[in-house]
């Protein structure tokens, strides 16, 4: 069963967290038992907290870590999810407040607008990219300051709601709000659009050509460009403007599915939650459906933690820090491992 | 005018200086051919070290905790980076998610979740006699706190460092043609963590400067995207000392700007004066004002 191993290496690194966090709890001397206690029940331990608060935050966390995911494999490091989420958000609030009347048509057009969006402000850094050479890493954390002060500007300027006295917009139609789940709380159903996209993401990876050339080209361009002929430009740009689609695309359904209006500081960083998220999932979108909820029940659970038992939330960032360093140097080590062993490597190593 | 004029140029150098501080950190961690994104993380634990510093020792105190701060950042990059082999890339955002989450973890089980606000030892501002009278520019350019005359004279320390000296010359070595600088008897790894711990100290110190010369107080996240600016501020000063010192001062100006007009009452979107730094940066970029070529190594895995 191909699913089996993803879930055994999600348990693995569930029970690395359980057991980083119990190490932390320690050494702060904190109440172990009822912090732990505060966590379930905030997160897992009920059906209202799991469909309410935890399935409903891991919704932007599974989009944003699938297109971090997307962009990684390709070899592109996008840090841009934060500032494509956002344009998904504005694009989608306007068409919405634009078309307030054409009911699931015009939630159709605002998710599009959304992923549009989303792929047009990752375009940019991809364009610059491939034309003028420069570093994704560093276009796309001024493209995210970009967006923040532009979502600033809209909601204080053209988007403002009616009686100029919130830094907000209105609240999207009602025919417009993604239909909540029956039974489920406050979930709704871009988690089922999510999971569909997540699963053809992994889908492709592991049975279409083009998911073949992200691959190759993420692992070596020049090799992918001589041995397979792949135009490795062409493919970074594709992955680059996919990736900012999915985070976009995000955005969106946030505004659809839980805020109904753009405000600033929506999101409380989910693009940069998404890179731990995509880590953790070893940049394979069907494991990141796990590990995106995995955060979203740490996140879920903090909350309660620091109500009832006094430990502060923040405790979660360095969890899911220290998990992003694990896999990140448990990944060197293996490569190193590999490479030692190639006979051919004769690139001097200047590093060591 | 100048009722105007001299608050708008305190408040860009006031903006600026912890912004060159750090800027100037990161680049001496860039043209050794390296991005520390985890910049971000070393001015909030100096922030933090600022503030652990100066209710144990005051203003001196605080400073110091804020080199320390930043250091312990910037180890755990080198370590990881240059010792380990990791990703810079991933390595530097954990870091800065571990700043964000330790010092708030911290912060809160030592001073309460409230966040009372602590009031700390400040650096008050050290007018220079004779030119802190010059008309217009002198108290915004020598009145204020001694950090601030710290990175006037770093500038051309750095400069100078950079250009003629022995060291200098390896470092920018290193960024270019690492193979090269190693065949010629340069110890790559030996300055790469020392430019990488260089990083840390004035990046603790942007962040000491924060709580101690400006807010007074420590607050969780206050960095605010300040290490992320300064790598900015870098790219758009070209990989060049002076070049950084101006840039800094753009990004201080736009937004002392939008502090003005908020002021003035001024019914103007000052959300994009913010955006116009991050613009020239990616203009730079591209080429569309003028050269400004990377570090021909920057970011390549090591």
């Amino acid at each position: 069963m191909p699913l089996l191993k993803p879930i055994g290496r999600t348990v693995a690194g569930a029970t690395a967290l359980v057991v980083v966090l119990l190490s932390l709890l320690v050494a702060g001397g904190y109440p172990v038992g009822a912090a732990l206690t505060a966590l379930w029940s905030g997160s897992l331990g009920s059906w209202y907290a799991l469909s309410s608060a935890t399935l409903v935050r891991a919704i932007p966390l599974m989009l944003t870590g699938c297109a971090v995911a997307v962009a990684f494999r390709a070899g592109v490091f996008n840090i841009g999810a934060e500032g494509q989420f956002l344009a998904g958000t504005a694009a989608a609030t306007a068409v919405a407040l634009a078309l307030p009347n054409a009911g699931c048509a015009s939630a159709v057009l605002a998710l599009a607008a959304g992923g549009i969006a989303g792929g047009a402000w990752a375009g940019i850094a991809a364009v610059l990219r491939a034309r003028f050479g420069v570093l994704e890493v560093i276009s796309t954390i001024m493209l995210n300051f970009i967006a923040l002060h532009a979502v600033s500007y809209l909601v204080r300027g053209p988007l403002q709601e009616p009686t100029h006295i919130y830094p907000q917009t209105s609240t999207i139609a009602e025919a417009i709000q993604l239909a909540r789940i029956p039974g489920a709380g406050r979930l709704h159903i871009g988690l089922l659009l999510a999971l569909v996209l997540l699963v053809s993401c992994g889908w492709v990876f592991r049975r279409t050509a083009a998911g073949f050339r992200v691959i190759a080209v993420g692992e070596s361009p020049t090799a992918a460009e001589s041995a397979g002929q792949i135009d490795a430009k062409r493919v970074m740009s594709r992955a680059f403007v996919a990736s900012g689609a999915l985070a976009g695309l995000a955005g969106a359904i946030e505004i659809l599915g839980v805020t109904y209006a753009l405000y600033e500081n929506i999101s409380p960083g989910y693009g940069f939650t998404a890179i731990a998220v995509a880590l953790l999932a070893g940049l394979d979108p069907w494991r990141v459906i796990l590990s995106a909820t995995l955060f979203a029940a740490l996140e879920a659970g903090a909350g309660a933690m620091q109500r009832d038992a006094g430990v502060p939330s923040t405790v979660v960032t360095v969890v899911e820090a220290l998990m992003i360093l694990a896999v990140a140097g448990a990944q060197t080590v293996r490569w190193r491992a590999s490479r030692t062993a190639d006979v051919s490597d004769s690139v001097p190593d200047v590093a060591r | 005018m100048s009722d105007v004029f001299a608050p708008f140029l305190a408040a860009t150098v006031r903006t600026a200086t912890p912004l060159a501080l750090a800027a100037l950190g990161e680049l001496l961690v860039e043209r050794a051919g390296l991005i520390n994104i985890g910049l971000e993380g070393a001015i909030l634990a100096g922030a933090f070290g600022a503030l652990v510093g100066a209710s144990v020792g005051g203003v001196a105190g605080g400073f110091a905790g804020a080199v320390v701060g930043g250091v312990i950042v910037a180890a755990l990059f080198a370590l990881l980076v240059v010792w380990l082999g990791a990703d810079q890339i991933i390595t530097g955002t954990a870091l800065t998610l571990l700043s964000i989450g330790a010092t708030g973890t911290l912060y809160r089980s030592l001073y309460g979740s409230t966040g009372a606000a602590l009031a700390l030892p400040t650096s008050a501002p050290l007018p220079i006699p004779g030119l802190a009278g010059i008309p217009l520019i002198g108290e915004a350019l020598f009145a204020q706190p001694p950090v601030t005359y710290f990175v006037y004279l770093l500038v051309p320390l750095v400069a100078w460092w950079m250009g003629h000296t022995h060291g200098g010359l390896a470092l920018r070595a290193i960024g270019e043609r690492p193979e090269a600088a190693l065949v010629a008897g340069v110890r790559v790894r030996r300055m790469r963590i020392g430019a990488i711990l260089a990083g840390g100290v004035l990046g603790g110190l942007a962040g000491g400067t924060l709580v101690l010369a400006q807010a007074g107080t420590f607050a969780e996240g206050m960095s605010a995207g300040r290490g992320f600016i300064a790598i900015a501020i870098v790219v758009l000063g070209r990989w060049h000392p002076l070049g950084v010192a101006l840039a800094a001062f753009v990004y201080g100006a736009a937004s002392a700007l939008q502090f003005a007009i908020q002021s003035m009452g001024w019914n103007t979107p000052y959300q994009l004066f913010l955006m116009i730094p991050y613009l020239l940066t990616l203009a730079a970029l591209a080429g569309a004002t003028g050269r400004a070529r990377s570090p021909a190594t920057l970011g390549k895995s090591l």
